[in-house]
């Protein structure tokens, strides 16, 4: 192995060691040095992962850029960072989306500028963390951690209902979390003393223990998903939090149980992964179908888009336990492509938001005469998320409908039609915020989006479409891995 | 040895701790004005001459524990670890409440002087190798406790406390002494460990012995503040004035703490099966009403009052996790976890109480919850140390309370006890509303109150230091629990 420069350390601190110095800037005097220490600060965390991307090694399944350093020697805890062609993905899209919301958060924040733009940095880096972790407790640390500049952020700059989102969020997530825990101390125990996810990856259960313990991880990585019946945090979190909560909430913090499921659930317990998967298909199913009837009922456009992001995690859940190379794929490629959609799409209303106030689709009608550049980008942000060809949204869901034929024909008519109500749901709110005459007066003396905001949606406008045209970029990535999971979780560890 | 002039050197910090303590109480009457400057520098002076002291038997003794007063005292790693913590503690509770006490009238050489020899308490508690020295230490730690707790005389409250607390205290020390006489009668003799050999032997009768041990447990559950004996805990803690609840709710833990390792640990080993039992009980119940009752309170003494219930019951945990179907190999990691988990409770409440401290001034007592509303803009330093206590307490990373959790539940699994650590992170998951709600207050809503909040130059710099320290131990906390786990395999 070639010695390189430790650039996932990098990618987790740079953003943290920024957050300290932007918190250090203290009241909002000092916004304006807030605001440039966290750009420059995002940027620098951004340009720091770009040599992740540049040395990435697509030939090899084996973890890259391995950093090994003991940390607790006690409990044989290892700074242990490494990434695989799952993992590298997330950590370019975080630090991407960070300097989006550092960007877009520039004049909407006006009270306690420093610590909302630290919040976010901190944040930024311990997400960089979990998905870099290979040692199981500094992953956990990582996880749990970034439950607290998350509730700072829900809380301080939310809406009305703020405190109760806060809370709700914290304490779902916790209570998983703490079962997640029990169960990462059950294998350490059983592996004679090592946190190292690998080492996990290799140790035999027994059935029983597998069963408990798969529930213990879908406790925690369910709920952070969030899968049907425990996402009801999700709605009230995202309706609640500032528009560049929402965007990380919904671009990255959902990954983290997706990402939970491929690390931990599926190659540590494979066996009782697969006798589970009808279980697991069908809280997906149910994700998919119900929680679409569900987006399509909402008055409120933020919580739309909420349960719009729920349905499709359950896709990528779907796409997990199918088991095949098309679905898991399929699945990866649709947590990224979720990412830049999600963000995008709460970025745009975030945008009306900040001029009307009001997220009620029926404040709203007739913005295309007044905003046209927006309702342009919305337009295609929109056709992302109920997955029109040629944008990121279709490949995704496209490939995990394949991977679904291939397992059951049913199971593919069933996913199927989510690209109905996906349609159904986003392009009637679509057409009633944005098309028509113009509604009232608000809506009339409306402007469009600066050249701030043009470079935000601009920015994930490109990304989207890369994506859409040619998603082999993303795909040759995580190939290699995604084969060597299915070839583990295929053996019974019996 | 030569019964005259017995070695003392295991004792020497203990010894000067009692000559400068009772030279202060005399000096104190020669110092004028209500600041107490020279009283206050000579406490924090001996404080560290202990230290000294203490650092220096460790080297001088440093490979097996070494005895006094005819194996009545024992000078041990984990004694002088735990010795280290509460100079510390007390030294932090000094600077913490002079500001507070002089606002109040309060800030007499009695503080100090009371504080001191129930310092010498502990450390007697903390060294005792005999039944007889650790009921002592007790003793002298708890009366000097009953009369800080009266300290402020005209308050209704903290008499009623006192006096509760000394009635209790009472009965709780005529409840220890009689289950040692019980074991006397079964061994045949005081010192700890004799009682141990004698166990080993086997000759003792069982059932006086395990009569005698229930009695045991429930004077330690009494000292602990672990449920059902938690009654006095909410009431002192909220009656006395906050300087002296921030004194009862730190230190003495670390005491409590080593009375527990002495006791059954160093002494009753043997019967580990019978007490193990009884813990399990004590510490179930303790993290069910600790955490459930907290989320009732309105009051943040009181709520911390019973959040130090659910934090004894946790580290409860530990201990009765060490000998597993009469097997020793987990006794070093359980007890070190224990031990770790007193340590850095004993940071957190420092610093929680510490807050609640600073937040009073003259005239105003900031003992409500509502009084940390708005903190952050009050002051977002102070608010920030606060935050990070809460999350520590609520054991949430990168704290150091996560790690104390941690290392508890991993011995409580080594030890198969799967179904007692689930239960514990489900009480861990309902105590968090309470710390989150603290967070809340000061976060999230705006202040009533726009005063200020100033605190003296040598207050704020050892409050930072203290929320810095449960952080730093977030980020490192391998050096510690390496100290814990070595201090108990010393043994």
């Amino acid at each position: 192995m070639q010695p390189h420069a430790p650039w996932l350390t990098l990618s987790i601190w740079v953003p943290i060691v920024a957050g300290l110095v932007v918190l250090a800037t203290g009241g909002d005097r000092n916004a304006r040095v807030a605001r440039l220490i966290a750009l420059i600060g995002a940027l620098i965390g951004f340009l720091v992962t770009l040599p992740l991307a540049a040395g990435f090694n697509t030939g090899t399944s084996a973890m890259q850029f391995v950093e090994l350093t003991p940390w607790i020697e006690r409990f044989n805890i290892n700074y242990h960072l490494g990434v695989d062609g799952i993992s590298v993905l997330f950590i370019l899209l975080n630090a991407f989306i960070t300097v989006l919301v550092v960007i877009a958060g520039w004049e909407i924040i006006q009270s306690r500028v420093a610590q909302y733009m630290a919040s976010f940095l901190i944040m930024s880096g311990l997400l960089n963390g979990v998905f870099a972790a290979l040692d199981a407790m500094l992953f956990y640390v990582f996880f749990e951690a970034t439950l607290i500049p998350m509730y700072i952020v829900i809380g301080v700059w939310g809406g009305q209902n703020r405190v109760y989102a806060a809370l709700k969020f914290f304490l779902y997530t916790l209570l998983g979390s703490l079962l997640f825990l029990v169960s990462l101390l059950y294998l350490y125990n059983k592996s004679g003393g090592s946190f190292s996810i690998l080492d996990f990856h290799k140790l035999p259960i027994p059935m029983a223990a597998q069963t408990l313990l798969f529930f213990a991880f879908l406790a925690a990585f369910s709920v952070k998903v969030p899968m049907w019946p425990v996402h009801t945090w999700l709605p009230d979190a995202h309706v609640e939090a500032p528009t560049g909560g929402s965007a990380v909430l919904a671009a990255i913090m959902l990954k983290l149980g997706a990402y939970g499921f491929i690390r931990f659930s599926l190659p540590i317990l494979p066996d009782a992964s697969h006798a589970l998967s009808g279980f697991m298909i069908t809280l997906s199913l149910v994700a998919v179908v119900y929680i679409g009837l569900v987006a399509l009922v909402q008055a409120d456009m933020k919580k739309l888009i909420a349960y719009s992001s729920i349905a499709h995690m359950g896709f990528v859940t779907l796409g997990f336990f199918i088991f095949n190379a098309y679905g898991v794929e399929g699945a990866l490629v649709q947590m990224i492509s979720h990412g830049f959609v999600s963000a995008a799409m709460f970025l745009c209303v975030g945008v009306m938001y900040d001029r009307m106030h009001t997220r009620m689709i029926a404040d709203y009608g007739g913005v295309v005469n007044t905003m046209p550049k927006f309702a342009a980008f919305m337009m295609l942000f929109a056709m992302a998320n109920c997955g029109l060809p040629a944008t990121s949204g279709f490949v995704g869901e496209f490939m995990v409908i394949m991977g679904a034929m291939k397992a059951n024909f049913w199971l593919a008519f069933l996913a199927a039609t989510t690209l109905i109500f996906g349609a159904a749901y986003t392009l009637w709110m679509y057409k009633r915020v944005i098309f028509g005459a113009v509604a009232n007066d608000h809506v009339g003396g409306l402007q469009d989006i600066g050249g701030r905001e043009f470079l935000v949606l601009a920015l994930l406008a490109a990304a989207v479409l890369w994506m859409g045209v040619y998603p082999a970029a993303f795909t040759e990535i995580m190939h290699a891995s995604v084969n060597d999971l299915l070839k583990h979780v295929a053996v019974s560890k019996l | 040895m030569n019964p005259f002039m017995p070695d003392l050197l295991p004792a020497y910090a203990e010894i000067f701790l009692v000559v400068m303590a009772s030279v202060i109480l005399i000096a104190d009457l020669f110092v004028p004005g209500r600041d107490r400057g020279l009283t206050y520098g000579l406490s924090l002076a001996t404080l560290v001459g202990c230290a000294v002291l203490t650092v220096g038997t460790m080297q001088a003794g440093g490979g097996p524990p070494s005895y006094a007063f005819g194996n009545m005292f024992v000078s041990d790693y984990m004694g002088n670890v735990l010795k280290l913590f509460t100079y510390m503690a007390v030294a932090a509770c000094f600077v913490y409440s002079r500001g507070y006490l002089a606002d109040r009238d309060l800030l007499k050489g009695e503080f100090f002087a009371l504080a001191l020899f129930a310092t010498l308490g502990m450390l007697v508690m903390i060294s005792a190798n005999h039944f007889l020295s650790l009921y002592l230490g007790l003793e002298l730690l708890s009366l000097c406790l009953y009369a800080m707790v009266a300290l402020n005389r005209d308050s209704a409250a903290s008499t009623e406390a006192a006096m509760k607390y000394f009635v209790l205290g009472a009965l709780a020390s005529g409840l220890l002494l009689y289950g040692m006489s019980m074991i006397y009668g079964a061994t045949g003799t005081l010192d700890i460990s004799a009682v141990s050999k004698a166990l080993e032997g086997g000759r003792a009768a069982k059932p006086v012995l395990v009569f005698g041990l229930v009695f045991v447990v429930s004077g330690l559950a009494f000292k602990l503040g672990v449920v059902p004996f938690h009654m006095w805990i909410p009431d002192v803690y909220h009656g006395a004035t906050s300087a002296v609840t921030l004194f009862i709710g730190s230190a003495p833990k670390l005491a409590a703490f080593a009375m527990a390792m002495r006791l059954l640990v160093n002494g009753l080993l043997e019967l580990a099966v019978d007490w193990q039992q009884m813990l399990v009980i004590l510490s179930v119940a303790s993290m069910a009403i600790g955490n459930l009752a907290a989320i009732a309170q309105t009051n943040i003494k009181r709520m911390l009052a019973y959040s130090t219930i659910s934090h004894m019951g946790f580290m409860l945990l530990g201990m009765l996790s060490g000998v597993v179907n009469g097997n020793w190999l987990n006794a070093a990691d359980a007890y070190g976890a224990a031990m770790f988990y007193s340590l850095v409770y004993v940071l957190m409440s420092l610093g929680a109480f510490g807050v609640v401290v600073l937040l009073s001034r003259s005239g105003f007592e900031a003992e409500q919850l509502t009084d940390f509303k708005g903190l952050n803009r009050r002051s977002p330093w102070f608010a920030f140390v606060m935050l990070v206590m809460m999350f520590s307490l609520a054991g949430i990373p990168p704290t150091a309370g996560f790690y104390a959790k941690l290392s508890v539940l991993q011995s409580t699994l080594a030890a198969g006890q799967v179904w007692l650590a689930v239960v514990a992170v489900m009480f861990s998951l309902i105590g968090s509303f309470y710390y989150l709600r603290v967070v809340k207050l000061m976060y999230f809503d705006e202040p009533e109150d726009h005063s200020p909040v100033t605190a003296r130059p040598d207050m704020a710099v050892v409050l930072s230091a203290n929320g810095l320290a449960v952080l730093l131990l977030g980020i490192l906390p391998g050096p510690l629990m390496q100290v814990c786990y070595f201090a108990i395999r010393a043994l």
